[in-house]
């Protein structure tokens, strides 16, 4: 009998606790059912949550000072209706469990009408389908993995998805460069990188061009002489390297240390200071493909800078320029919700987005959510990443090639152009997450 | 007698539990229940890991490890099952199946976890206080890499299920209590037997322990392989309840969290465990309002914490609690 001491004292233990927690997190009556408390008055609220400590805590923080900027202008021009809006951040630290806490935090305590978040896309699947779930629309500002707008309806984002990133660099190759060998070297590991050098290989090829050879290398590795040999002898006229800013710095010495002298070319994880302080002067000459350039302003983007730096005292990294776009555009569905800004009225409003002038180039959603928005292509050169081209998306957009009805004809971008926003101090891997 | 009155108080709790799940649905929020969930997965993965660190006196840094074999093993068991039997996105299980689909993947977890309990405890448990500490670690890594370079678990982006909605929520409050009341007392009762005696005595003195003829190693990997098993149930809990797996969630963290928990609560202490996983669970989100101070308000009350009452807030020096159910039993035997 006394084994059950055990127990009773458990039982009683989570029952005091529960009462405890209950007593501050009982169910609203309903009617006022979430969306439904203060959407008469006081201000709506976006939830966001970030990794502000942690192991990535640099993206959420600087995604946060994005965001914070675009929250600030809105009030300042008014809010929503009259209605000012506010920005409730809560830290996840990088974790499953902290994420899906804040998450249902942001939507059951502060009454969240739109969700923001996350930088690294597994977080935002842990969180973006608890809103799906729950109805509550949530932009991510910078996931890149395709898995994350197949959730559902409610889930959107700003940044374009992987593999868009792979056909910008084939046309780039093909078009404007007038590359017809290319071989091709992936980190087998990496989610990122497989996508990217699976989308350029079959845009590479089908635009005609032959990919002479496909090597892998793993996170870490500072020696790629076999695969590099291997490539000499194939007589490629450039080297697709999809990998983070570590390895394509050390790949780039090694290539020419065999004396391997072609570009190499590559995505977004390639922007970071430290590309060109591993690389050296072997990685000059390279192009990557990224979400803006900072030498390619038009108005709206070097308006931004210039009140980014001023509030910051820093210049805005990628990170920076997709939370200001992310949160502007929430506000922006906020102001066309039809009737009340409800949780499903800017959800629809996010769904009807065309051509929203964000800094990073005109957002218009395509069938699966995705934005669908030019890249530009950067050159690296001895004093800075330059801008030298403007990759516009082709035809269809690039998760939905069955969209026949997509809003975005492939020109609607065109007139804001794209944004550049980003200064060379770039945050690490930028959106690559 | 024992029987009928045993009888009464399963059939009771049961649905006590049944009645609080219904009205955690009914009445209070998500996020709270969610909390609460949290704290009945640290509770199994306190009490598990109090059988070898605490009881055993074997410091493990791994367990992390075994619980990421649990979330994967679960995870995999369900949607495995629910294909199999041909339970889809429009033909949803009723209620009474996700528990039973649920519980099925968590005996799988439970198996895996154990053995890879044995595996990593085999070899591991011959060593001694660092050294351990640092194979467990290693271990743990070892497990948490192979995930991330596994394509058909999801890789680093983690496992979903290869659904959009991600693995089915089945982790609600009527099964994880359910569960954690049926490892606690097994584990409960597992510490109060002669086997139990024989860990305390090998944390005691493992010498002495051995002279008097007791096989140590093999009572140090039992104990890792109960342990990892109940570990690994609470690693599919938290599958089932997060949605998604990450092998990132199973970092060296993990591990420290789980051991902050037993530390809080008294190393070696049932109960203890229990309300230092609760302690954990609930201080964290307790301090959202103070934003990016939590982290240092929560790191000085465990220095605090650790300072006021080094040996736990239950357990003493001597493990009063354990001593006293010792003694009320005796009593009653």
């Amino acid at each position: 009998m006394t084994r059950f001491s055990a127990a009773r004292r458990f039982l009683l233990l989570s029952s005091m606790s529960l009462a405890l927690v209950a007593a501050s997190g009982c169910k609203p009556k309903a009617g006022a059912d979430g969306e439904g408390s203060g959407a008469q008055s006081g201000a709506l609220v976006i939830g966001a949550y970030l990794s502000l400590t942690g192991s990535k805590a640099d993206f959420g923080i600087k995604t946060q000072q994005g965001a914070l900027l675009a929250i600030d202008e809105a009030n300042a021009a008014g809010g929503v209706g009259g209605r000012p809006v506010k920005l409730v951040i809560l830290d996840d630290q990088g974790t499953a469990d902290e994420a899906g806490n804040a998450v249902t935090r942001l939507i059951d305590v502060e009454n969240a009408s739109a969700i923001l978040g996350e930088v690294s896309s597994s977080l935002s699947l842990v969180g973006g389908r608890i809103a799906q779930r729950r109805g509550i629309p949530m932009v991510s500002p910078s996931s890149t993995n395709t898995q994350v707008t197949e959730i559902g309806n409610f889930v959107f984002r700003t940044c374009f998805i992987d593999p868009f990133q792979g056909e910008v660099m084939a046309t780039f190759a093909k078009e404007k460069q007038g590359f017809t060998r290319i071989a091709v070297i992936k980190d087998v590991r990496n989610d990122y990188s497989i996508g990217l050098a699976k989308a350029f290989i079959e845009t590479f090829t089908k635009n005609g061009g032959t990919i002479v050879a496909e090597e892998s290398y793993n996170e870490g590795d500072t020696d790629f002489s076999a695969q590099l040999t291997k490539i000499k002898a194939l007589e490629a006229q450039a080297l697709f390297v999809p990998g983070y800013y570590t390895e394509v710095g050390n790949l780039a010495k090694n290539s020419r240390r065999l004396g391997l002298n072609i570009p190499l070319l590559g995505g977004d994880g390639w922007e970071s200071p430290k590309l060109r302080e591993i690389g050296g002067n072997d990685i000059v000459g390279s192009f990557y493909s990224n979400h803006f350039a900072p030498d390619n302003a038009n108005e709206k983007s070097s308006a931004f800078i210039a009140t980014y730096s001023k509030r910051w005292n820093e210049p805005p990294t990628a990170l920076a320029t997709l939370g200001y776009d992310a949160t502007a555009l929430i506000i922006d569905a906020m102001r066309r919700a039809k009737g009340e800004p409800t949780p499903a009225a800017i959800r629809d409003a996010l769904e009807a987005t065309k051509a929203f002038p964000a800094v990073t180039g005109a957002v218009t959603f395509d069938a699966n959510r995705n934005p669908v928005k030019p890249a530009v292509v950067l050159k690296v050169t001895a004093d800075g990443d330059k801008f030298v081209a403007e990759i516009q998306p082709a035809g269809a957009a690039p998760a939905a090639p069955a969209a026949p009805a997509a809003p975005a004809a492939p020109a609607a971008p065109a007139a804001p152009a794209s944004g550049a926003a980003a200064a060379p101090a770039g945050s690490g891997s930028g959106a690559a997450k | 007698m024992i029987w009928t009155y045993r009888t009464a108080v399963s059939i009771a709790l049961i649905a006590a539990l049944f009645v609080i799940n219904w009205a955690l649905d009914a009445f209070v929020i998500e996020y709270v229940v969610r909390i609460i969930l949290q704290c009945g997965i640290n509770a199994i993965l306190a009490v598990g890991l109090n059988l070898i660190n605490g009881t055993t006196g074997q410091f493990s840094l791994g367990h992390a490890g075994f619980m990421a074999v649990g979330a994967y093993a679960t995870a995999f068991a369900v949607i495995h099952l629910e294909s199999g039997l041909g339970f889809s996105a429009s033909n949803i299980p009723a209620p009474w199946m996700q528990g039973l689909l649920l519980s099925v993947g968590l005996l799988f977890g439970a198996l895996f976890a154990g053995l890879a309990g044995l595996l990593v405890g085999a070899p591991s448990l011959r060593l001694r206080g660092d050294y351990l500490a640092i194979v467990t670690l290693g271990f743990a890594e070892i497990i948490r890499l192979i995930f991330t370079n596994t394509e058909a678990l999801g890789g680093a982006t983690g496992y979903s299920g290869g659904r959009p909605l991600g693995l089915p929520v089945y982790t609600n409050f009527f099964w994880v209590f359910l569960w954690a009341i049926l490892l606690i007392t097994l584990i409960g009762n597992f510490t109060f037997s002669s086997y139990g005696r024989a860990l305390r005595a090998i944390r005691e003195d493992e010498i002495a322990t051995e002279a008097l003829g007791i096989n140590t190693t093999r009572m140090k990997v039992l104990a890792s392989v109960i342990s990892a098993a109940a570990v690994g149930v609470a690693g599919g809990l938290f599958a089932h309840l997060m949605g998604t797996i990450r092998p990132d969630d199973f970092k060296m963290d993990r591990s420290v969290a789980m051991i902050v928990m037993i530390l809080i609560g008294g190393l070696g202490s049932v109960s203890g465990a229990i309300i230092g996983a609760i302690f954990v669970a609930v201080t964290l989100e307790a301090m959202r309002d103070i934003q990016q101070y939590r982290l240092l308000a929560y790191s000085l009350l465990l220095i605090g914490l650790m300072i006021a009452r080094p040996q736990g807030l239950l357990g003493s020096r001597e493990l009063r609690l354990p001593a006293f159910l010792r003694r009320k039993r005796g009593g009653a035997a």
